[in-house]
């Protein structure tokens, strides 16, 4: 099952190192982690998609909680939460395609934000999904370059992970 | 008051009561030694080589229950020291490791005996810090040692700059440490806890099952009062011996890969497993899928959320510190109701003593070369059951485990998850300084003990008089037992060719060396080894180059899958 865990930890150096090696070490899954300091600058927080059993996400979860920098641990998947990831895409768009890349941005909600004569650069906001079925959507030979931040979450309402 | 950060190092050792600093000097590390040098509140041992140092730490601190502490300099000082910092970390030990490291504006230049020690060590320790501000330094310091010593203990690393150490900064040490990101659970969930009792109380077959968490945790003597209450049966892990007296009824012996038959099948046929301080690992349980074919119930202790429900579920978890938890199941016990299954229990006590008669741990007697069994039963009969005995790895390790009966904690010290073959002396020199004037025994193998032989001159240098009891069968025993076994015999690299004379090696570097070759002159010789009060005495005893370690779990397989000695 997919899972998104998100964490507040100590703001210090190496602090993405003990993650990251912990999952290295013990062979979990990562999917993705995005990682920036939250509004109190001493505390940063992650997310990390990952998969994995039942079993598996437990010990992730305590294995995590182990880790001494590590302040708070929720799982958003045990509840109702918000995703959202951000995603560049560069498109080919001169000729009849440059209408047609303009339209599909409109549908997906996209922005373009960087235009060149052959070119558009589109921004994306959503759930990993939607962002995936726009990729699905493109032409795939006018798709010059693309990249994502990897997800981000929250929980809804008053489900808030805060020190 | 200003004090330089070599210091506040030691003034901060000092503050927290340490007594010994396992260590080896170096450039970084210069300054610090400069003010030990300037100092008497603590003792430095300068051993020969940084494995040893950590484990001289690590021994101290199995054995006397403190915080351990090593020093080290940077680059091959610290990746000297990973092997015993990495020992300490499987094994749950507390130390605080301090290594110097190269000017902070020349980290991440390759500078001359620079390594990322933060990196290197991170998967190995607990937590570890790099100094990178004077004004930090007595706080990472006091926070060491706390993590160190507390929840789960283990080894804890301090990486100081030596521009750190020469800086100054206003000294004050805290008296206090909190920290938000770590704040370790203590005190187990009462439901939880009654629900273990009514659990344990109504068992058919139940099974006591005891790790290494409750000598760590302090709680032998909790552990025996709750298993005499309730007269069942207990089995202690290789980590754990000692945490119930070996010599009492109730004891079922070690289990596990080289665990008795009548612990292993208790354990197998179980309805009811209290497990405390102990983690169901593979060389415990062996297949978990094997274990799981025996329906039980499991009780799970441990301060470590993360050992329980691993490797093998449980059915009621109880996160805490075991010796509290131990006393109100305890309390529990005695207000309150009596067990629902008497009579069940008399038959699963009968049935024990059944497997019990197999006498698993029968050896021969008569042979004429000297068996290893017959030297640990003796070392254990002349030292009256109460010496503190250190081991390499090996069959001698599991020799030693199956023969030497603890009847108390914290005498029993061995890697037993890194399984560190170099660990015997250096460990049994930290034995020795925290328990001066007692017994203490480094049970070896001819090929272990050359892992850090050098310590025959630290000892020399300390007057430290351990008595090595070196099981010496001219091979890696336990390699080659397995060659024998799943190898068809082909002994690859296995034999220990150009020995040396170990009693010429222990005299000349200044100890007293014995060889011991027939079975008659081994008790006499240990009796004269530990006569000799304020000598190091190496024993080299000659023994049976084919002896095997029985019973044996073959890797993979169930517990209850054992080989036996006269099954062969
Ligand atoms: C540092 C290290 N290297 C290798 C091993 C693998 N190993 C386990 S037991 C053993 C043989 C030990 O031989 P010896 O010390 O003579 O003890 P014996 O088994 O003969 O009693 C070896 C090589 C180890 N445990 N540790």
């Amino acid at each position: 099952m997919r899972h998104i865990i998100s964490l507040l930890m100590e703001n210090e150096a190496g602090a993405l190192s003990r993650v990251a090696g912990l999952f290295s070490a013990r062979g979990y899954n990562i999917e993705s982690l995005t990682v920036a300091p939250t509004e109190d600058a001493t505390l940063s927080r992650m997310t990390i998609v990952t998969r994995g059993s039942e079993d598996v996400i437990e010990q992730i979860i305590k294995q995590l909680n182990k880790l001494i920098d590590v302040v708070k641990i929720l799982d958003l998947s045990d509840g109702s939460h918000i995703e959202r990831e951000l995603m560049l895409v560069k498109v080919r768009a001169f000729g009849k395609d440059r209408e047609e890349m303009k339209r599909m941005a409109e549908i997906f909600r996209g922005r373009i934000i960087d235009v060149t004569e052959k070119t558009y650069t589109i921004e994306l906001t959503g759930p990993g999904s939607k962002l995936d079925a726009f990729i699905e959507a493109l032409d795939q030979s006018a798709i010059l370059e693309t990249v994502r931040t990897g997800a981000s979450g929250i929980g809804r309402g008053d489900r808030i992970l805060k020190v | 008051m200003e004090l330089t950060g070599a210091e506040i190092t030691v003034r901060c050792l000092a503050e927290e009561g340490v007594e010994f600093v396992f260590g080896y000097p170096g450039g970084a590390v210069l300054n610090i030694y400069d003010e030990i040098f300037k100092q008497d509140k603590f003792k430095h041992v300068l051993v020969r080589h940084e494995q040893a140092a950590v484990h001289g730490a690590d021994g101290y601190a199995r054995s006397s229950g403190k915080v351990g502490v090593a020093l080290v300099t940077s680059g091959p000082g610290l990746t000297n020291a990973v092997t015993g910092i990495a020992t300490a970390y499987m094994d749950s030990i507390p130390l605080v490791i301090i290594s110097g490291q190269v000017p902070v504006p020349a980290i991440g230049m390759d500078a001359f005996q620079e390594v990322d020690t933060v990196g290197i060590t991170r998967p190995c320790v607990k937590h570890n810090f790099l100094v990178k501000d004077i004004k930090d330094l007595a706080t990472t310091i006091k926070k060491a040692f706390y993590i160190a010593a507390t929840g789960r203990p283990g080894p804890v690393l301090v990486d100081i700059p030596k521009d750190i150490t020469q800086q100054s900064h206003e000294f004050a040490y805290p008296e206090t440490v909190t920290m938000r990101s770590y704040s370790p659970v203590v005190k187990g969930h009462s439901g939880q806890i009654k629900k273990a009792v009514q659990m344990l109380l109504e068992a058919k077959r139940p099974m006591i099952y005891a790790g290494g968490g409750v000598v760590l945790g302090n709680a032998a003597a909790q552990l025996t009062e709750l298993t005499k209450l309730l007269g069942y049966p207990v089995t202690n892990t290789l980590m754990g011996l000692g945490a119930y007296p070996a010599t009492d009824a109730q004891f079922l012996g070690m289990l596990g890969m080289h665990g008795t038959y009548e612990a292993n099948m208790a354990m197998q046929h179980s309805d009811v497993l209290l497990a405390v301080g102990a983690r169901f690992d593979d060389r415990v349980i062996g297949s978990p899928e094997h274990f799981a074919r025996d329906a039980r119930r499991i009780v799970h202790i441990d301060i470590d959320p993360s050992s329980i429900s691993k490797r093998v579920k449980v059915d009621v978890p109880i996160v805490g510190d075991v010796g509290g938890v131990l006393d109100e199941m305890i309390k529990l016990i005695k207000a309150g109701k009596e067990k629902a299954e008497a009579k069940a229990i008399t038959a699963w006590w009968t049935q024990i003593e059944l497997w019990r008669a197999k006498n698993c741990l029968k050896y021969n007697h008569a042979s004429p070369i000297i068996k290893p069994q017959f030297v640990v039963e003796k070392l254990w009969e002349v030292t009256g059951g109460d010496a503190f005995v250190t081991t390499d790895v090996g069959q001698h390790q599991m020799w030693a485990a199956q023969y030497y009966k603890f009847d108390q904690p914290r005498r029993w010290i061995t890697s037993g998850g890194l399984g560190t073959m170099g660990f015997g002396l250096p460990a049994a020199m930290g034995v020795q300084l925290a328990h001066p004037g007692s017994d203490v025994a480094c049970v070896t193998g001819e090929s272990s003990i050359q892992m850090c032989i050098q310590e025959l001159s630290t000892c020399k240098q300390y007057h430290l008089p351990l008595k090595i009891v070196n099981l010496n069968n001219r091979y890696m025993g336990m390699v080659r037992q397995w060659q024998e076994f799943f190898y068809g015999n082909r002994y690859a690299e296995s034999y220990m060719d150009s020995l040396p004379d170990f009693v010429k090696l222990a005299e000349a570097y200044g100890h007293v060396g014995m060889k011991i070759e027939k079975p008659a002159d081994v008790e006499p010789a240990l009796r004269e080894a530990f006569a000799m009060k304020e000598r190091l005495v190496f024993m080299d005893f000659i023994t049976d180059q084919t002896e095997n370690v029985f019973p044996m779990v073959p890797g993979g397989k169930g517990i209850s899958e054992m080989i036996l000695a006269e099954e062969l």
